[in-house]
């Protein structure tokens, strides 16, 4: 009797296994089946955007976000002249190396100009009052002196 | 459920990459530039540096240490700055990569693979400093435009490779010969395949020197691919923009190298000093070469509270460019007394030196603790920003650090 339930068992569990293996074999089937015929998965495109793990996915909408003062994607100052300066001024180079400079009105512009002559940025038109008037409001020079005080000290004990 | 996890991920990632992303002005995008956002955004792990770097800018990278990072005797990668003026090269395959030398003063026209060089010529190691020319921009008022670098565009790393003089001696140099300039594989952030980002030189006397180095290897490995990967061109003392990185062709120049960045104000500071903010004309602009001598308090890290009648170890690097530091001094009290303490001899000519001391603080309260490093010709790094310059180039103020005693 225990070996013809033994019997039983190992044969349940054989048939399991298989059913198991089947299966995936039908599932990868399948789905190479449908990647053949949809490479790019673009049944899925819609759904997965409303998902809440795609919503690091910049979209349209996201892309120009506002938070405290600050447009998101670029890390600069929201103010008049923002969309000039991030349509004209990051397709080269990040907009990390607007933020770090503090330039007045001339300098400014004998930078526009320095990059118009040597690194293909294009005729600013219109635009260029509006992008330098940003600039200088934004990002003006402060005074620093020929040494600045030690500012943001972090302060640890020091065990040793 | 793994499966499960893998294909929810599989399936984010493909719809990521071919639906969420939408690009302005991608009509008017160079081909064959991959955007950012398609490329590792991690830095930290792209160029496997350490978290607490700080990233200046991303496009083109740059990067810089903090000064308690550079503790290390020899700089690891992970605490090595990045300064890149364009794009990083893609993929590169080693065995392929050949170095020409040419130009007008070359006897004959030579292009060597990356084995031919580690062949025919005899290698050397060195621990060679690479300070970035802008090292302490960030301090200059008025301020001076470019990457605002504090204190950490600056490493010693141990360099292998060939001596250039023996490559540049087996392609034969023409007595005209004036100038180097080397040529790399990087691209132009603009995309256009014309311009080349950065492609400077070094007269004949610094490219003949004994430590002037082609090299293949960074710390015992094949350099990293941020660092120059996988031929790299090291002048150790001069403004770390002289050591091309992804270097595959070297001009013999019978004249001062033209390339971009060795003209107008670019590596360059006035001739004769100037008061801060004054314009100056191009052709009153000189190149600059050696560096000037400095030095970095690496440990402890800025912000140590310390209780009354413990003494404080400090210690760092100093490096004076062409030079040799002769005399280390710190000061407790802002210059009022400065204190001898000592100064290792440099591992090799080029290389930084390590200094320490042990203080002794008499109150409690605030100190600053500064170091001042004198170079073999008696010149002492200034308290005080040095003299202004249009492109902020070459501070080499005291570093200091602030310090607690309760």
């Amino acid at each position: 009797m225990e070996k013809e339930e033994q019997f039983r068992y190992q044969v349940k569990t054989i048939y399991r296994i298989m059913v198991m293996v089947f299966s995936m074999v039908g599932l990868v089937t399948i789905a190479g089946i449908y990647l053949i015929t949809d490479p790019t998965l673009s049944v899925f495109k819609e759904t997965t955007e409303t998902t809440p793990e795609s919503l690091y996915v910049l979209n349209e909408e996201d892309e120009d976000k506002i938070e405290n003062g600050i447009h998101l994607r670029t890390g600069l100052i929201e103010a008049e002249g923002l969309m000039e300066v991030v349509n004209n001024c990051t397709n080269c180079h990040s907009s990390k190396l607007v933020i770090q400079n503090r330039m007045n009105k001339e300098r400014w512009i004998a930078t526009i100009r320095w990059m118009q002559e040597t690194q293909n940025l294009w005729d600013l038109g219109g635009n260029e009052e509006i992008i330098v008037n940003y600039l200088v409001t934004n990002y003006p020079p402060g005074k620093k002196g020929r040494r600045e005080v030690l500012t943001n000290i972090e302060w640890y004990d020091l065990q040793e | 459920m793994e499966r499960r996890d893998f294909v929810k991920k599989a399936t984010l990632g493909v719809t990521a990459a071919i639906a969420g992303v939408h690009i302005v002005f991608a009509d008017v995008m160079p081909k064959g530039y991959e955007p950012l956002l398609h490329q590792d955004p991690d830095p930290f792990k792209l160029f496997d540096k350490d978290k607490e770097m700080v990233v200046l800018n991303d496009k083109p990278w740059n990067i810089e240490a903090k000064a308690h990072l550079l503790d290390d005797r020899i700089t690891p990668n992970k605490y090595m700055f990045v300064r890149n003026n364009g794009l990083i090269p893609e993929n590169i395959d080693i065995n392929s990569w050949t170095l020409t030398i040419d130009g007008e003063s070359v006897k004959q026209k030579k292009t060597y693979t990356i084995s031919d060089l580690k062949s025919k010529f005899k290698q050397y190691t060195y621990q060679l400093t690479l300070e970035c020319g802008g090292n302490g921009r960030s301090e200059f008022d008025p301020p001076a435009k470019g990457n605002q670098w504090t204190v950490g565009a600056v490493s010693c790393a141990e360099w292998t490779g060939v001596r250039l003089r023996d490559v540049l001696e087996d392609a034969g140099i023409k007595d005209t010969a004036v100038y180097i300039g080397y040529h790399a594989a990087d691209k132009h952030l603009s995309g256009d395949p014309d311009k080349e980002p950065i492609s400077r030189g070094a007269p004949m006397r610094k490219a003949l020197q004994d430590e002037t180095l082609l090299a293949f290897k960074m710390n015992g490995e094949v350099i990293p691919l941020a660092h120059g990967y996988p031929l790299r061109l090291v002048a150790g003392g001069w403004p770390a923009s002289v050591s091309g990185k992804w270097v595959n062709r070297i001009s013999i120049r019978n004249k001062i190298h033209d390339g971009t960045k060795m003209t107008g104000t670019a590596y360059r500071v006035p001739c004769n000093p100037v008061a801060p903010g004054e314009k100056v004309k191009d052709e009153d602009m000189c190149i600059i070469e050696s560096m000037p001598v400095k030095s970095l308090i690496t440990y402890p890290k800025s912000g140590a509270i310390i209780n009354k009648g413990k003494k404080l170890k400090i210690r760092g690097h100093a490096w004076a460019g062409e030079l040799e530091v002769a005399k280390m001094e710190y000061s407790i009290d802002f210059g009022s007394t400065w204190i001898e303490c000592s100064v290792e001899k440099p591992a090799n000519r080029l290389a930084w030196q390590h200094f320490s001391a042990t203080i002794d603080f008499p109150e409690k309260g605030y100190y600053e603790v500064w170091a001042r490093a004198t170079d073999t010709k008696g010149a002492s790094q200034p308290m005080i920003l040095p003299g202004w310059n249009p492109k902020g180039y070459l501070n080499n103020a005291c570093h200091r650090i602030a310090v607690k005693v309760k």
